[in-house]
C-alpha cells in the first residue's frame, strides 16, 4: 500500500556523508564515488570513534571527496594534502588521518612529499584514484596515463608511458601497498580497513574510470572499462612491485604486495626526543 | 628540561629570542625548512619544543612547512615557521590558503638581500610589499617589524596574540641583522607574559557553523577531534564552510575577511612616535632601519631641523589615517628602508598631494647610516 | 535453484534473501548495478527520476543480500537489507 511505501530509505552510510550536498558532482559512471563509498564503509567497519578521523584531499575530481564526507575534512591545495596530513598527525597522534586524492594531485606535483611521507612512515592512510588523466581540468595527460592514450594535451597519442605507482611507493619505504580496482569493492573495503589499522604509511592505489575526459577521448565506454578491470587483471599477493606497470595487455596485477611494521616518526619523536635522558 | 619560559637576562641574537617568544607564547608544532638567516630560529626550536612537549619536524620544502603548521594549526595549538626570501616566495600559495581557510600561524621571515638567491648573509628589507600582496587574490594579513632581539622576543608574543585573536597568518618581517645581531633580552616571569588563544566554540555541535563570524568578526575554531565535523576547503565557501561558487558568496566571504581587519584598525595598529609633536619633516622607518633612523633624528634635532620619526611596529595593516592627518601639517615624508623604495610608495599614496615624500634605501646588503638619512633631509628640505 | 535429488541438509540451511531499495532520485543511470549483480535481479526501467535518468527496478527475486550493488554504486543510490528467508527448497 501507498502508506507503507512511504518508510524513509537510509543507505547504511548516510551517517558518514554530507547529504544535504547530494547529489555530488562526479559524473554518471565516475569511479570515484565508489571509493568514496568504498572508504566509508571501511571507516565504518574499524569501529574506531568518527571523530577521531579526518580526511585531507587536494585539488581535483577525486579531491573533492573530502567535502562530501562528514567529518573533519580538509580541502587544501593541489599537491599539499600530504604534508597537511602530516602536521595533523605529528601535532595529534591519535588521529587517524585519511588523505583521498587522485594521481596527479599525489604524483606528479605532490610527488616529493608523498615520497618524503613514505619514507618517513608517517602513520597515514593515502588513497590514491587513478584514473589515467587530469579529469577536473578537462582531460590533460597525466604521469600516469598509458602510452598512446589520447588526452587534450596529447592529442595525437601518448609519446610517454605511465608510472608505476606501487614501485615508487614500495621504492619510498611504504610500509603498506596495495592496488585495487573500484570494481573489487569488498577486496578494496577490506584493503582499507588494513591500511586504517596498519600503524605507518599506508598507499592503496586504485583505478577507476574516467567516463568523460578520459572514455570519450578513447573511445572506451566507462561500462567496457569496468569489463576490463575485471577480465584484464590479476590478483597476485606478494607480487614484485617492478612488475606492477599499467599494461592491459599484458595484464595488470593486483594485490597487497607491502604489509610490514616500522617505527613511525610519532613514536620515534616521543622516544628520541620527549623522552630523552 | 628546561621550563616554557627562560626568565632571567640573556645575551643571544634576535633569532634565538624569536624563539625563545614563540616557546613563551605557547607555540607546539614547528614546521622547519632551513635558509639561511632564519636557521637559527627553526634550530632553537628543536631544541625547545621537546621540553614544553611540542613538536618539531623538518620538512622537504619550505611548501611542506607552511602546509604542515597550518594541519597542526587545526588540531587546535599554535603553530610557526621561519624563512628568508626565496622560502617566503614558495609559500605564497599556502598563505592564501591560511587566510581563506582562517587558519592561524606565524611565518618568520628574517629577509636577506634579494631578488632569487641574492645576497644570503646579508640583510635587507626588500619583501615588504611582498607580505601583503604575495599571494593571489585581495586580502589582509598583518605584518610586524621587530627592531631588536628584545622586540623579536617581545613582538613574537604579539604576533601569537594577533594571530590567534584574528585567525590569520601574522608575519614577523625581521631581517638579517636583527636576526644574526646578539644584544640583551629580558625574558620576564612567566605570569607577566599575557597571552591570547582562538575562542573556542560553544552549543550544539551539529547547528554549528564554522566560519559564522562573532561579535568581532572572527568565528570560533573548533579542533580536530571533537565532532564538530567542520568541513575547510580553499575554494569560496558560505558561513557552514561548503563551497559555493557565486558571486554573491564570494563577495559575503571577501567581506568576512577584510572586514576582520579592516574593522579592528585601532586594534591591530602599533606604533612608536619620537618627537612627532613639533616635527616639520617625519621619518617612517620600522625594523633595523628604525635604530638608524633613531640616531639620525637626534642628530638633524642638534642641527636645529625639527625631524619626528614615526616607527611602523605594524607594518601591515599599513597606519593610512596617520600619514594622512600628519601630510595635512607636515613638510614632508621620508621613509627609511634597505629596499629600492616599498612601504615609501605607500606613505607617497597615503600623503597625496599635501606633502611631498622621499626615500632613503638601497637595494642591501647593509643597513643605512644616519649620513644617508642626514644627506637627503639636508638636500631636500633647504 | 533446481535439484536432481533434495540435499540431505536441505531442511536445516536456511538461504538468506535480500530485498533491495533503490533511492531512485540519486541514480544517475550508470548502470553497473544492472551489469554486475552476480544473480542478475536488476534491470533499467523506463521511468524518469527527477534528473532524468532511468534507475534500475528489481526484476526478479534472487536477491541473496550480497550488497555488492550497495558497494559498487557511486551514488549511494541503492541498498540492501535482509529480508525474511525463504522456506526449505524442495
Amino acid at each position: 500500500m501507498a502508506k507503507a511505501k512511504a518508510k524513509q530509505q537510509v543507505h547504511p552510510l548516510e551517517e558518514l556523508i554530507r547529504t544535504e550536498r547530494l547529489p555530488h558532482i562526479w559524473c554518471s559512471g565516475c569511479g570515484i564515488g565508489t571509493v568514496f563509498s568504498a572508504c566509508l564503509a571501511a571507516i565504518q567497519e574499524t569501529g574506531i570513534d568518527h571523530k577521531k578521523f579526518s580526511m585531507v584531499s587536494g585539488i581535483g575530481c577525486s579531491g573533492r571527496g573530502a567535502g562530501y564526507v562528514k567529518l573533519d575534512s580538509f580541502h587544501t591545495t593541489h599537491g599539499r594534502a600530504i604534508p597537511f596530513a602530516t602536521g595533523i598527525k605529528m601535532a595529534n597522534p591519535s588521529l587517524n588521518v585519511i588523505v583521498f586524492s587522485g594521481d596527479g594531485d599525489l604524483f606528479a606535483i605532490g610527488g616529493n612529499h608523498f615520497i618524503h611521507a613514505a619514507h618517513r612512515n608517517m602513520d597515514i592512510t593515502v588513497i590514491c584514484i587513478n584514473n589515467f588523466i587530469y579529469g577536473m581540468t578537462g582531460g590533460q595527460v597525466a604521469a600516469t596515463t598509458p602510452h598512446l592514450d589520447k588526452s587534450s594535451t596529447t592529442p595525437y597519442g601518448n609519446p610517454e608511458t605511465p608510472f608505476n605507482l606501487p614501485l615508487m611507493a614500495y621504492a619510498s619505504g611504504a610500509t603498506y601497498v596495495a592496488r585495487w580496482t573500484m570494481i573489487h569493492s569488498n577486496d578494496l573495503t577490506d584493503s582499507f580497513v588494513e591500511a586504517i589499522n596498519h600503524k605507518g604509511f599506508s598507499f592503496i592505489e586504485v583505478l577507476s574510470p574516467c567516463p568523460i575526459n578520459y572514455g570519450r577521448r578513447n573511445k572506451i565506454k566507462s561500462l567496457n572499462m569496468l569489463k576490463m578491470f575485471q577480465d584484464n587483471t590479476i590478483i597476485k599477493n606478494n607480487a614484485d612491485p617492478a612488475e606492477l606497470d599499467i599494461d592491459f595487455k599484458k595484464g595488470v596485477v593486483l594485490g597487497k604486495f607491502v604489509d610490514i611494521d616500522k617505527p613511525t616518526p610519532d613514536e620515534n619523536y616521543e622516544k628520541v626526543c620527549m623522552m630523552r635522558e | 628540561m628546561k621550563p616554557k619560559v627562560l626568565t632571567g637576562e640573556h645575551f643571544i641574537n634576535g633569532d634565538l629570542a624569536c624563539a625563545e617568544g614563540a616557546i613563551a607564547a605557547g607555540c607546539m608544532f614547528f614546521g622547519a625548512y632551513p635558509i639561511t638567516p632564519a636557521t637559527e630560529v627553526a634550530e632553537r626550536m628543536s631544541e625547545r619544543l621537546p621540553d614544553v612537549c611540542g613538536v618539531f619536524i623538518q620538512m622537504e620544502d619550505e611548501i611542506a612547512a607552511m602546509t604542515s603548521i597550518l594541519g597542526a594549526a587545526w588540531t587546535g595549538v599554535k603553530t610557526m615557521t621561519a624563512t628568508s626570501g626565496p622560502g617566503f616566495s614558495l609559500m605564497m600559495e599556502t598563505v592564501g590558503l591560511s587566510v581563506v581557510t582562517e587558519t592561524p600561524c606565524v611565518v618568520v621571515n628574517v629577509q636577506r638581500g634579494g631578488p632569487s638567491t641574492g645576497l644570503p648573509t646579508m640583510g635587507a628589507q626588500g619583501d615588504m610589499m611582498q607580505a601583503k600582496w604575495g599571494s593571489h587574490g585581495d586580502y589582509e594579513i598583518i605584518a610586524i617589524a621587530p627592531s631588536s632581539p628584545q622586540e623579536m622576543f617581545d613582538l613574537t608574543i604579539e604576533a601569537f596574540n594577533l594571530s590567534e585573536k584574528y585567525r590569520v597568518p601574522v608575519f614577523i618581517m625581521s631581517d638579517e641583522v636583527v636576526g644574526h645581531m646578539s644584544e640583551k633580552v629580558m625574558i620576564p616571569e612567566a605570569k607577566e607574559i599575557k597571552t591570547i588563544s582562538r575562542i573556542q566554540p560553544k552549543g550544539r555541535k551539529d547547528q554549528f557553523k564554522p566560519f559564522q563570524p562573532g561579535p568581532n568578526g572572527v568565528s570560533p575554531m573548533p579542533a580536530i577531534g571533537e565532532g564538530y565535523n567542520v568541513h575547510v576547503t580553499g575554494l569560496t565557501h558560505d558561513e557552514q564552510g561548503y563551497p559555493v561558487m557565486s558571486v554573491e558568496t564570494h563577495k559575503e566571504m571577501m567581506d568576512r575577511l577584510l572586514g576582520k581587519i579592516r574593522n579592528n584598525l585601532d586594534d591591530i595598529i602599533r606604533v612608536e612616535e619620537y618627537l612627532l609633536d613639533d616635527a616639520d619633516i617625519v621619518i617612517v622607518s620600522y625594523g633595523v632601519s628604525a635604530r638608524t633612523s633613531f640616531t639620525s633624528v637626534d642628530m638633524l634635532r642638534e642641527m636645529g631641523i625639527k625631524v619626528g620619526l614615526l616607527r611602523l611596529i605594524t607594518v601591515w595593516p599599513f597606519p593610512e589615517e596617520m600619514i594622512r592627518d600628519l601630510s595635512k601639517r607636515v613638510k614632508g615624508f621620508v621613509t627609511v628602508e634597505i629596499n629600492l623604495g616599498q612601504i615609501s610608495r605607500e606613505v607617497q599614496r597615503c600623503a597625496g598631494a599635501n606633502a611631498p615624500s622621499y626615500l632613503v634605501g638601497h637595494a642591501g646588503g647593509t643597513v643605512i647610516t644616519p649620513d644617508e638619512v642626514i644627506n637627503l633631509i639636508k638636500e631636500a628640505f633647504e | 535453484m533446481k535439484y536432481w535429488r533434495a540435499p540431505l541438509d536441505s531442511d536445516e540451511i536456511i538461504v538468506v534473501r535480500g530485498k533491495v531499495n533503490i533511492i531512485k532520485d540519486r541514480c544517475k543511470g550508470c548502470g553497473y548495478c544492472i551489469e554486475f549483480c552476480p544473480r542478475e535481479v536488476l534491470e533499467s526501467s523506463k521511468e524518469f527520476n527527477a534528473k532524468g535518468y532511468h534507475p534500475p527496478k528489481v526484476k526478479s527475486d534472487g536477491c541473496l543480500n550480497c550488497h555488492y550493488c550497495e558497494l559498487l554504486c557511486p551514488e549511494f543510490a541503492i541498498y540492501t537489507e535482509e529480508a525474511d528467508p525463504v522456506e526449505k527448497t524442495r
